[in-house]
């Protein structure tokens, strides 16, 4: 039974840890994808909001503008992808496909120039985002240790759960939102009605970039310590599995990165029990995601509008 | 209706100039960044042209190219059938082990019988990496970008946990799997190579890309196949009403896109690598192929150039350390052509530029760019 | 009549000299019209006329490229709808612009949204559609989604649209192309109820049964210009008729009488469900034979869509049996019903009847792209195909000249259409199925389809026509079966069709 809530501790934690940049970056796919616009290059603002957060919060020594940079180097890449589909007409892939090249390739070379390293200097425990609640509980007993893994976590993890509550809402009970959603069903309907859909969507995917920013700089600020050009592998790719395994909503999109953090807390428990090989369990994530599309989830309603470019004819 | 038509107009309406002015800008914005690290551009650029022009320079470029024109032929054949190959990194990556645990097991056959049958191998495992996809899409309904995400991540924990299997495992020290054997190795004789002062893993993979392109532009431009699978491309409700099984079209479509991903990776081992390390993370070939096929326009003998060009720009960059420019250059500069070339568009707007000839238009400040390179 | 609605002295519309240019083609070419308050305008004009290019300047979705708008007697300058609506200004278009997953009220409030605090007001919002539908006698279901409810019920979301942002003005754009009869009767009395509360209505339309039932005075537009404007009451149809096309028009398809052959089509007690998988075929019985024009009228939802589907392959139905000359056809491939007599003018040509990427060329060998001559060995044969597209173009009257290698899609919509009757023509098969084989056509390219039509039921072979054109299932059919509620209700030989009782009919009222 110790055992048993230990292990369960464990998972949890790193289910939150693994969990949380991808539910930002889900949360701004969310954004793009049902405003109408393709987005592929969460993969790109993530990596560049890694490295604008950690190097920020280096050089300033505080966490909070870091965090706050790493989001707005993400929102800055989303601009380039938002001039470029929303206002040029841009073929929405290749444009993603470009700033998953620039996001990196930009970051990485500023690394090189500053640190003369592709690796930043690894932040002290000061620069790195805080956790809350930690010491809070008593880790001398079972019970004490389980809470202490599961809530004695960081800041970011916190906010982004709150974070999801707020784009739900936003999504389903305020204008914006709503607007949102029609303009990525039919944004000529909504042009008749007055809405200006090319300035939603600008909006939405510079959103889609702070957020999937803010998730990038979660991976290097808190559990790793500094910007390595393998700090973002993929994570941009699984959130937006995630999005598309959600059905493009962000409830939906919640549950895909709990499903795939959970695996990975899984993984993280499995692997360390020895028996079965490393590379196999690094699998599960993975393989659970198909299985559980193929029993369950099934064909997902694409936003009707998505990925074609809005032209108006004047 | 025809007006005379100006040089401007040309370069506005046509997509192999857009190509060209979109990478002029590209090296354009990769100069910005140089000066503005307080980096010498000549010196830079001077390396990295310097670094491919010479024979053995160039023979390095080409052994890098093979892999690239490969996926990107993979990629570009998608795109023409209407899905978008983001899995060519899966199936590079089993591809390329299939190869590897072909040649470990037969490793007495001779060379003309073991190099076949590894391609065979590594087609027919990218085939299947790709088929699973398509059956997931067409049986289920799911979506082929997120299963080839995740099949990409499959592939790639498959190749480590294969790698690490005492039977196919180095016996050195390294994490990686013994090498392939001799028989199924593309290179040149070591004797050839030094004779001609060549790359020390120039390899025939070349001629086998180059033959790919021909048989992939035969099968889009001139068969009944091609005909089929473009139709479900361009608009499967319309070639569902003409009587085409649109099912398997996609099967087939991605069964061959997957071919191609293997094979890809069968001549990067059995070119250059000779052997398969056991990675951290993916080595983004696939992820090259996408780049490739979009500036190659997707057609096959310009992803053709396009990976000769990308394998210089790779090659060339890696030497950039040398006059202290960093090699993550190189994707800031690929980065910014695909970007132009997303937005190439604006190009269309060099015809309005004729009625001022005073204004320089963008193009000539790009080949001012291309003269100082 | 309406006319007692109208003040001639309060004009609330003015456009002058507007001219509309989009590259070297003039779409408007100095138009000029007036409206008065209380008065249904119809604009009337061929498609590709210029009527629906006017509106949209109007409605501020389009910029003029010279000319005037003005509202109440000041200029107004649209840049966009917003000012349109500010202005005062709604508009119906003619594909509807609604968001299907959203419900009725989520529709009818985007854009202006009533709020509490930060929060969406969904609550007032309700109340208020259905106060303003119950003011105007719009009935709809406030909560339902919008690809849950019939094609009037939309029409009437979208007038609530414009009345719910106080339009006073409203444009409606080919607002009858997909009702029935009776729907459009009651469309016509909601716009004299809506004149008669002081809005004005700019009526778009090619039908001129309409514009004499419902309209107070008439412009035509021809080619982009301006022809004149007529107060309806002193014109008649055919007046209106040979200014819209500026000759005389022959109204009538000739045909020689019915040389009725064998069964051809044998549907029996077929059952078959909606995309939603709902039960939308009751058991349909229906026989079609050689040398006969079969026309099915009904109203939108009733099943037909499903039934061409499954003929054609491209659903399964739920049971029953369909036979072409006594093979089944029923559940089976669309190549299979293609090699075995089944030809068809898809309704929709640019989902189903072309690939617009293709060329003409190409599209004209869908079916047969891996027969000889066209591909020898699983290789095209270019040369071929090009001779194949060059006679087909030719004796088809495909435009512009030479089009063999251009893409389907910069093709007009005529154009388009003669690609796909040129094909199905020359597939020479014992069953042709057109479903509104001339929607969105002019005058002319109807005549052209109606022609080839008929001559392939006098060269023997069996039509199923299944239009949304009243007009077009009378002047064409041999026999007019009437579809409703997923079942053929009645069967009407074409020559004793009555517009009124065939109404009826369709609505589910009598059996004949």
């Amino acid at each position: 039974m110790t055992d048993f809530v230990n292990s369960l501790g464990i998972i949890l934690f790193a289910t939150l840890v693994y969990m949380t940049p991808l539910l930002y970056a889900a949360l701004g796919s969310c954004f793009s994808e049902v405003s109408g616009v393709v987005n592929i290059g969460i993969e790109g603002m993530m990596t560049a909001g890694a490295f604008a957060g950690t190097v920020v919060a280096y050089f300033t020594g505080n966490p909070w503008i870091g965090f706050i940079c790493g989001g707005l180097a993400g929102a800055f890449f989303g601009m380039l992808h938002a001039t470029a589909t929303v206002r040029l007409g841009a073929d929405q892939t290749i444009a993603g496909t470009a700033i998953n090249m620039l996001g990196p390739g930009i970051s990485i070379m500023i690394a090189k120039v500053l640190f003369n390293s592709t690796d930043t200097v690894p932040l002290t425990a000061e620069q790195k985002i805080p956790k809350l609640f930690a010491g809070v509980f008593d880790t001398g007993n079972v019970f004490g240790r389980f809470m202490d893994n599961v809530f004695a976590t960081y800041f970011s993890t916190y906010f982004v759960f709150i974070l999801a509550i707020v784009v739900w809402f936003v999504f389903y009970k305020t204008r914006f939102g709503l607007r949102l959603r029609a303009c990525g069903e039919h944004p000529k309907a909504c042009e008749t009605l007055g809405i200006n859909v090319l300035g939603m969507r600008f909006l939405c995917v510079v959103i889609s970039g702070l957020l999937a920013g803010l998730g990038g700089a979660c991976v290097t600020m808190t559990i790793s310590t500094q910007f390595r050009p393998i700090s973002i592998v993929g994570q941009g790719f699984i959130a937006i599995a995630a999005v598309i395994f959600g059905k493009f909503k962000p409830h939906g999109a919640l549950l895909g990165c709990l499903l795939f953090g959970f695996c990975s807390g899984l993984k993280v428990v499995l692997g360390g029990s020895g028996g079965v090989d490393m590379q196999l369990i690094s699998m599960i994530p993975y393989v659970v995601t198909v299985i559980v599309l193929i029993l369950f989830v099934g064909k997902s309603h694409v936003p009707s509008a998505s990925g074609k470019p809005y032209l108006k004819v004047k | 209706m025809k007006n005379k038509k100006g040089i401007l107009d040309f370069f506005a309406e046509n997509t192999f100039i857009h190509t060209i002015l979109s990478i002029l800008l590209g090296f354009l914005v990769g100069a910005i960044f140089l000066v503005v690290m307080g980096l010498n551009v000549g010196e830079a650029y001077g390396k990295l042209i310097s670094s491919v022009t010479s024979l053995k320079g160039f023979s390095y470029v080409i052994v890098y190219a093979v892999p690239y024109i490969v996926t990107g032929l993979s990629v570009a054949f998608s795109f023409k059938t209407g899905v978008f190959n983001i899995g060519a990194e899966g199936q590079f990556v089993v591809g390329s082990m299939a190869a590897c645990v072909t040649s470990l097991m037969l490793p007495e056959l001779p060379k003309p019988l073991l190099i076949p049958l590894c391609f065979l191998a590594a087609a027919a495992a990218g085939a299947l990496w790709g088929g699973i996809v398509a059956v997931l899409k067409i049986k289920w309904g799911i979506n082929e970008v997120l299963s080839m995400i995740m099949f990409n991540w499959i592939a790639f924990y498959l190749s480590n946990f294969i790698a690490g299997i005492p039977a196919i495992h180095n016996d050195g020290t390294a994490e990686a799997t013994k090498n392939i054997a001799a028989n199924a190795s593309l290179q040149f004789s070591k004797d050839f190579i030094k004779a001609n002062g060549l790359a020390p893993t120039a390899n025939w993979g070349i001629l086998v890309a180059i033959v790919l392109t021909v048989v992939i532009w035969f099968i889009i431009d001139k068969t009944t196949l091609g005909y089929e699978l473009k139709a479900v491309g361009v608009n499967k409700y319309g070639a569902e009403y003409g009587g085409i099984n649109v099912g398997r079209s996609i099967l087939t479509a991605l069964a061959i896109s997957g071919a191609l991903g293997g094979l890809a990776g069968s001549l990067q081992l059995m070119g250059m690598g000779n052997r398969i390390s056991i990675f951290t993370s993916q080595e983004g070939f696939g992820f090259a192929g996408i780049v490739v096929a979009l500036i190659g326009c997707s057609n096959p003998f310009g992803v053709l150039v396009a990976g000769i060009f990308y394998g210089g720009l790779t090659y060339g960059g890696s030497k950039l350390n040398l006059v202290g420019a960093p090699t993550q250059l190189i994707s800031v500069i690929v980065g910014t052509v695909v970007f132009f070339i997303s937005i190439s568009v604006i190009f269309r707007y060099l015809k309005y530029l004729k009625r001022k000839p005073k204004t320089v238009p963008a193009g000539t400040t790009g080949g001012k760019e291309a003269a100082g390179k | 009549m309406a006319r007692e609605y109208v003040d001639m002295n309060v004009p609330v519309i003015e456009m002058r000299n507007i001219v509309k240019k989009f590259g070297n083609f003039t779409a408007n070419d100095g138009i000029n019209l007036t409206v008065h308050k209380g008065e249904i305008h119809a604009i009337l004009g061929e498609n590709g006329a210029g009527k629906s290019t006017l509106m949209n300047q109007l409605y501020g979705l389009l910029r003029p490229t010279s000319g005037d708008i003005l509202v109440y007697g000041k200029k107004i300058e649209m840049n966009s709808p917003k000012d349109a609506i500010e202005a005062g200004i709604g508009m119906v278009h003619q594909h509807f612009m609604l968001v299907q997953p959203f419900t009725v009220t989520e529709n009818i409030v985007l854009g202006t949204e009533p709020l509490k605090g930060i929060k969406l007001d969904m609550a007032t919002a309700r109340k208020n559609v259905v106060e303003i539908s119950e003011k105007y006698g719009l009935s709809i279901d406030p909560d339902a989604k919008i690809e849950d409810i019939s094609v009037g019920m939309q029409q009437r979301v979208e007038i609530l649209k414009a009345l719910y942002r106080g339009a006073d003005i409203l444009i409606l754009d080919e607002p009858t192309s997909s009702l029935t009869p009776q729907e459009i009767v009651e469309l016509i009395d909601i716009m004299h109820n809506l004149t008669r509360d002081g809005k004005s209505i700019l009526l778009i339309t090619h039908k001129l049964k309409e514009i004499k039932a419902a309209a107070d005075f008439c412009s035509i537009i021809r080619a982009g210009k301006y022809i004149d404007t007529v107060d309806v009451e002193q014109v008649t149809e055919n007046d209106l008729a040979s200014m819209m096309v500026g000759r005389k028009v022959a109204f009538s398809v000739k045909k020689p009488p019915m040389e009725e052959g064998p069964v051809v089509l044998d549907v029996k007690d077929l059952h078959g469900m909606d995309y939603r998988g709902v039960e939308i075929l009751k058991g349909l019985n229906l026989q079609v034979h050689a040398g006969e024009i079969v026309g099915i009228a009904g109203i939108d939802g009733n099943g037909q869509t499903e039934l061409v589907e499954i003929l054609t392959g491209l659903r399964k139905g739920t049971k029953g049996e369909a036979t072409v000359n006594g093979v089944s056809i029923y559940n089976k491939t669309p190549r299979f019903g293609f090699n075995h007599g089944v030809s068809s003018i898809p309704a929709d040509r640019q989902k189903h009847g072309l690939l617009l990427d293709f060329s003409v060329e190409d599209n004209l060998i869908l079916q047969n792209f891996r027969e000889i001559p066209y591909a020898k060995k699983s290789i095209l044969q270019r040369r071929s195909i090009l001779k194949h597209a060059s006679e087909s173009v030719q004796q088809f009257d495909v435009r512009p000249d030479n089009c063999e290698k251009r893409a389907a899609g910069t093709l007009s919509g005529g154009n388009q259409q003669k690609v796909i009757i040129a094909r199905e023509v020359q597939n020479n098969k014992d069953l042709l199925i057109a479903v509104n084989p001339t929607r969105g056509l002019d005058v002319g390219a109807i005549e052209y389809v109606h022609k080839y039509i008929v001559e392939q039921r006098n060269k023997g072979k069996a039509v199923l026509l299944v239009s949304f054109e009243l007009d077009e299932i009378m002047s064409l059919s041999d026999n007019i079966d009437v579809i409703f509620d997923g079942r053929i209700v009645s069967r009407v030989p074409g020559a004793e069709a009555d517009e009124n009782e065939l109404g009826l009919m369709m609505a589910g009222g009598k059996k004949a």
